[in-house]
């Protein structure tokens, strides 16, 4: 938030001021108001007395005629200029187009003094955008003043980047950049973070190798630097929370020294400490702690405290908002503001009511859904938004799917919403709707009733001639009478037939409604004898001008002509049944096999034509390994991509063109469904099962009835209303309203407890995989899920206490620190620094970072032993001679206390990574029952158990134990934790962790040039990026050498200046590398059928390739 | 995140305006006539905050001139509602009186 309050202060100047360069700000006499004299001033002037727009408009004309002259004109001095760029911000900022001043702007910032200089940037930041082509013309100054002694021009040249930048020039000034993190300004490390974070988010790969050094400015003495690099870290955490999680630590450290007002006065905002900066750090703990109650536990009590110091009350209505999101946690916390909410849902603005809603959305139960539909129902029917519109409508039904206390209320509700929701509802509503009439739950009677309930309601709309249902209703309203219309005994389908046939000749109706209607006639149709309606029809659309209709007319006159076909086409009730669809094609292999036989060129997929057009445009040469199609399809095996049927080889098809052909099937068999069936006809069968397995116990509605009844008669609002008194009146709408809520800590209102699941269970399935799959903004999960997780925390909690237990010790270690000594930065970093000596005494761990490493070190339980052991001929263990062939690294020491040290040594065998963890006994007796054991790590797996005892070690001795790992999860850079405990004269234990590089789990692939092309083709994920080479490694081949000694690729082959490289991430995800020379650059060019796993090694790539 | 930032009279002229999100200039026009218009139609006793379009609306009044913030889903509109605060705070402190 403070870098916007000060890209926001640094436009003012420029529109208001006119400023003497000897006056800095708060200097006397009131700097920076507008004089007199100045042409903006007077301009700002004669504009406020205009009196229309039309005036205005003619004036500011005026203004930029005259203006344009004078910026053209050669004499005009710098000085003029820069005034000139100032009216011409005030011009553009009402809205008309200046932009022959944007060259000028720019010439500005490139040539004049400080002050024009910063006019010229405000003005370039103002008037372009990032893809704006004259920004180009920019970068040459920003680089030049990015490297000049001046730190106003440095900071100007900052400012700039980190407003607009053009992505593709990142690499120009990312060097400067990166050097400006160590500026002894604290003002200029604040910016260059400002500016990696701009760059992070436009172009977050190109930042990639400088992730530690986010963390240092973390680290930063200055809360103005750390406060920065939080914007990068909320952002980065966003998108992978669990590559954080070990800095939580340090954000509650941090949090806890705003809280406790450690930060200078300046950032205190009406005496709260940093108000802001607390929000961001409590976004980003919210992101960490989600889902994970082990990292959540190191929050609780800087939260609390937090919270308390909060207390000074924000006295807006609007504090219903974060009502809102505390009772995701708790309802009965809503209980306590029950008078406020009902006030608020009679509050005369608008805005205030929706949120009011959104508050007894999330507090929905089946005992209050009624009144909170009819609430809502009444909103909506005011409300003529249409973001508003959607949104309630989706809440609506979700409502009414998962708490509808009965079956006729369903209906309508539904029903309600379909017709005021209109056309503008989400789609997945009325899918819903008719799903989970289709698919049904356990009782079969309950069903057919509220299918039955559907149809005859249904009719009773149609009843109304003139009315004008929204298309989506219509649909909606053919499928159930096509469906379950028989189910209705005592309408004859004839009835039915002629109201639909009626709709059809409607002109408001579209073309696709039609589509469903006719759908709905030929199920109809199916089940009656003989129908003059259907004959009609026939008629009728058999020469209409609509194509599909006129298709329907015939497919229904043959089917009319054969009942027997019809009634096996067209099953009562089959609408869930699984259809079986031939996704490989198998029946068209004979066509295939034919036509190749003919001469007629193999199948290929889309991207692959694309391809081969680019790699001619680009005279890339893939031909001598593109299209010689070997016998043996192995590596498409590797890709996971091959068809599951296996086509037939006749048709000459890669792993990669059998998916295209099931993707093709897919659409078909939509197609094939939908004009029979409608929409749902064809239903995933296999999620519902999973929904059924999943929540067993269901409520039915027969059971759920009863318990209705008791309630205070499910007082309806209108009976409510008829109450006479107002207080009264509220009384009761609360009590409808919070009805059932205490149940969970035992203080119901009403003294029962909620009785209300779900009634259509199987809803909530569904609700989850939508809101997985599309981010949407129902949060509705919240409401419905607070239950079991109160219930599972506390078993987490026991369940992982040791995990626990480590990290408490690691917080209290840092909280330990900071009491010790204010400038906690400092003391971290200079324990920092004390770990990378330590470190380069036995320099042996090499690839790891040096922040990773030092973590190491810094928790490590107590320094003095080690001091203790150094001086101690120490125990060397060393490797099984069987290992000792293999690739492997040095022995690093791990921890160690007076009795144990641990060494680790990393083997890179080929098929996994192999951990030899050493344990040396110290003492002069034997150590009973010594047990190792790993932590679950989230990107590491673990091959056999995790845990590992030595049942004795022999005094002076070591033993040694080994774990294959894999990489679970791509990460640059994983730590995988662990503790030793052992029984001395106590229990004692020893935490270690080991840092683990992606470059761990790469192994060479060997493959020939065929296979290769092949491969590559088949593989989607790209990554392309250039990379300078520096003047040690100026060939092709020596690069690639370095590639393969560094990162262990596989060269494949090398030709002219192209070389391909193959690895593979164990156990067998490939990753290719194209790699080309140009011009000092080496272009890299990745594939792999894993998307993070080319981002990954292009990181390491630009690493070695910067070290050699 | 702050979509954009404006100070408007109760005339409805803009006197400020700063886009944090690039938007074309004769779109500004109309956007910020909009905005205005929503924010003139409501009353003291209504919260200072707007659901418009898909984002939201921060604002508050300083005699005739409105300050106006746009933000998106994730911004918090009580935080934002004090930035506005601070940021007036700071004018006020600048140019000694505003």
């Amino acid at each position: 938030m403070s870098d916007v309050v000060e890209r926001t202060l640094s436009v003012l100047p420029g529109l208001l001021g006119q400023h003497d360069l000897g006056a800095g700000p708060g200097g006397a006499g009131g700097p920076g108001r507008v004089s007199a004299t100045s042409r903006l001033g007077s301009l700002i002037r004669s504009i406020t007395a205009l009196t229309s727009k039309h005036e205005e408009e003619k004036l500011i004309q005026q203004e930029l005629t005259s203006l344009k002259a004078t910026v053209s004109a050669p004499t005009t001095t710098l000085r003029l200029m820069k005034e000139c760029m100032v009216r011409l911000i005030y011009c553009e900022m009402l809205g008309y187009e200046s932009s022959f001043g944007y060259i000028h702007a720019i010439k500005l910032a490139q040539q004049g003094n400080l002050l024009e200089k910063r006019v010229g940037y405000l003005a370039v930041s103002l008037f372009l955008h990032e893809n704006h082509e004259l920004l180009l013309l920019l970068v040459n100054t920003v680089v030049k003043d990015l490297q000049s002694t001046n730190l106003v021009e440095v900071c100007m040249a900052l400012t700039v980047v980190s407003q607009i930048f053009p992505r593709e020039m990142i690499p120009a000034v990312l060097p400067l950049i990166e050097d400006k993190l160590q500026h002894s300004k604290e003002i200029i490390r604040r910016k260059a973070v400002q500016a990696l974070y701009k760059f992070y988010l436009i172009a977050p790969n190109q930042v990639q190798h400088i992730h530690d050094k986010f963390r240092k400015a973390l680290c930063d003495r200055d809360a103005g630097v750390m406060a920065a690099s939080l914007h990068i870290y909320l952002q980065m955490i966003k998108e992978n929370s669990s590559g954080y999680k070990d800095l939580t630590g340090s954000f509650v450290t941090i949090l806890k020294q705003v809280v406790g007002g450690k930060l200078p006065i300046d950032f205190n905002y009406h005496s709260v400490p940093a108000p802001w900066l607390q929000i961001q750090l409590l976004r980003i703990l919210g992101l960490l702690g989600k889902d994970d109650p082990r990292t959540s536990e190191l929050m609780y009590d800087v939260l609390d405290e937090s919270l308390r110091r909060a207390e000074i009350n924000h006295n807006i209505t609007y504090g219903l908002k974060a009502l809102t999101y505390v009772i995701q946690q708790d309802p009965n916390l809503a209980l306590q503001h029950q008078m406020t909410i009902i006030e608020c849902l009679d509050h005369p603005d608008p805005i205030i009511k929706r949120e009011t809603l959104e508050l007894l959305y999330r507090i929905t139960n089946g005992q209050n859904v009624i009144v909170i539909v009819q609430k809502m129902l009444d909103y909506l029917k005011e409300s003529k938004e249409e973001y508003a519109i959607i949104n309630l409508v989706g809440k609506i039904a979700e409502l009414a799917e998962k708490y509808a206390p009965d079956n006729e209320w369903f209906i309508q509700t539904m029903n309600a919403v379909f017709s005021v929701g209109g056309d503008v509802v989400h789609p997945d509503i009325p899918n819903n709707f008719l799903r989970l009439l289709a698919e049904g739950f356990d009782d079969g009677k309950e069903d057919d009733q509220l299918r039955m309930y559907a149809v005859q309601s249904y009719l009773a709309l149609l009843e109304e001639e003139d009315a004008l249902y929204p298309q989506k209703f219509l649909q909606v309203m053919s499928w159930v009478l096509g469906e379950y219309s028989s189910l209705v005994a005592d309408v004859d389908p004839e009835v039915i037939l002629t109201k639909l046939h009626s709709l059809l000749k409607k002109t408001f109706v579209t073309s696709e409604t039609k589509v469903w209607i006719m759908a709905a006639v030929t199920k109809i149709a199916s089940r009656t004898s003989c129908s003059k309606t259907v004959d009609k029809l026939i008629g009728e659309f058999s020469n209409s001008l609509d194509t599909y209709m006129r298709q329907y007319a015939f497919e229904l006159k043959h089917l009319c002509e054969d009942k027997a076909l019809m009634k096996t086409l067209l099953p009562f009730d089959a609408s869930c049944n699984d259809m079986v669809v031939d996704a490989s094609l198998s029946f068209l292999d004979g066509f295939v096999a034919e036509g190749l036989g003919r001469g007629a060129a193999p199948y290929k997929p889309h991207h692959q034509r694309q391809e081969e057009k680019l790699s001619q445009e680009k005279a890339l040469n893939f031909e001598p390994y593109g299209l010689s199609f070997a016998s043996s399809v192995s590596s498409s095996g590797v890709t996971g991509r091959q068809s599951p049927t296996g086509l037939s080889f006749g048709s000459d098809t890669s792993g990669n063109s059998a998916e295209t052909g099931h993707k093709e099937t897919n659409t078909l068999k939509l197609e094939g469904v939908r004009k029979l069936w409608g929409k749902e006809g064809y239903l995933p069968k296999k999620e519902n099962k999973v929904g059924k397995e999943n929540e067993p116990q269901t409520v039915s509605c027969g059971s759920l009835l009863p318990g209705q009844a008791g309630d205070p008669p499910a007082s309806r609002s209108d009976q409510v209303a008829s109450l006479s008194e107002e207080d009264k009146e509220k009384q009761q709408l609360a009590s409808t309203l919070f009805i059932g809520l205490g149940s969970n800590a035992g203080v119901s209102l009403m003294g029962k407890a909620d009785t209300a699941t779900q009634k259509f269970k199987r809803k909530s399935k569904i609700n989850e995989t939508q809101n997985s799959e599309e981010d949407s903004d129902f949060q509705n999960s919240g409401a419905s899920d607070f239950g079991p997780l109160l219930d599972t925390v506390p078993i987490n909690m026991e369940d992982c206490e040791g995990n626990i237990h480590t990290r408490l010790r690691k917080a209290s270690l840092c909280s330990s620190d900071i009491v010790e000594d204010n400038l906690v930065f400092e003391t971290s970093q200079s324990l920092k620094k004390s770990g990378l000596d330590d470190r380069l005494s036995d320099s042996m761990l090499s690839q790891s970072s040096l922040f990773a490493d030092s973590n190491i070190e810094i928790f490590q339980p107590s320094p003095s032993a080690q001091c203790e052991s150094a001086s101690k001929p120490p125990l060397v263990p060393s490797l099984p001679e069987e290992l000792e062939e293999l690739n492997h690294s040095g022995v690093v020491e791990l921890c160690q206390s007076d009795a144990l040290a641990l060494h680790l040594c990393k083997v890179w065998t080929d098929d996994s990574l192999l951990l030899t963890v050493f344990v040396s006994n110290k003492t002069a007796s034997a150590l009973n029952a010594v047990n190792l054991v790993f932590e679950e790590a989230e990107h590491f797996q673990i091959l056999e158990s995790p845990t590992y005892q030595f049942p004795v070690i022999e005094a002076q001795s070591v033993e040694c134990c080994q774990k294959c790992v894999w990489m679970d999860k791509i990460c640059t850079q994983g730590i995988l934790s662990g503790s030793v405990n052992y029984q001395s004269e106590m229990e004692t234990r020893l935490d270690f962790s080991i840092t683990l590089s992606l470059l761990d789990f790469i192994r060479p692939m060997e493959m020939t040039t065929e296979d290769f092309g092949k491969l590559w083709l088949s593989l989607s994920n790209d990554v392309k990026q250039n990379i300078k080479m520096s003047c040690s490694q100026d060939s092709l081949s020596a690069a690639l050498n370095t590639l393969q000694q560094k990162l262990k690729l596989h060269i494949v082959d090398i030709i002219g200046n192209e070389g391909i490289l193959a690895c593979q991430l164990l156990p067998s995800v490939p990753c290719l590398l194209h790699c080309r020379t140009h011009s000092g650059m080496l272009a890299l060019w990745f594939r792999s059928p894993c998307s993070a796993l080319p981002d990954g090694l292009l990181y390491q790539c630009q690493k070695v390739m910067e070290e050699s | 995140m702050i979509k954009f930032f404006l100070m408007v009279n109760k005339q409805g002229q803009t006197r400020l305006s700063k886009y944090y999100e690039h938007v074309e200039i004769n779109k500004r026009t109309m956007l910020e006539a909009e905005v205005i218009k929503n924010c003139l139609s409501r009353s003291k006793d209504q919260c200072s905050f707007i659901e418009y379009k898909d984002f939201k609306l921060v604002y508050r009044q300083y005699a005739a001139l409105f300050v106006v913030v746009g933000i998106n889903e994730t911004e918090n509109e009580m935080a934002v509602y004090e930035l506005i605060h601070n940021f007036v705070e700071v004018l006020d402190k600048y140019f000694s009186r505003v």
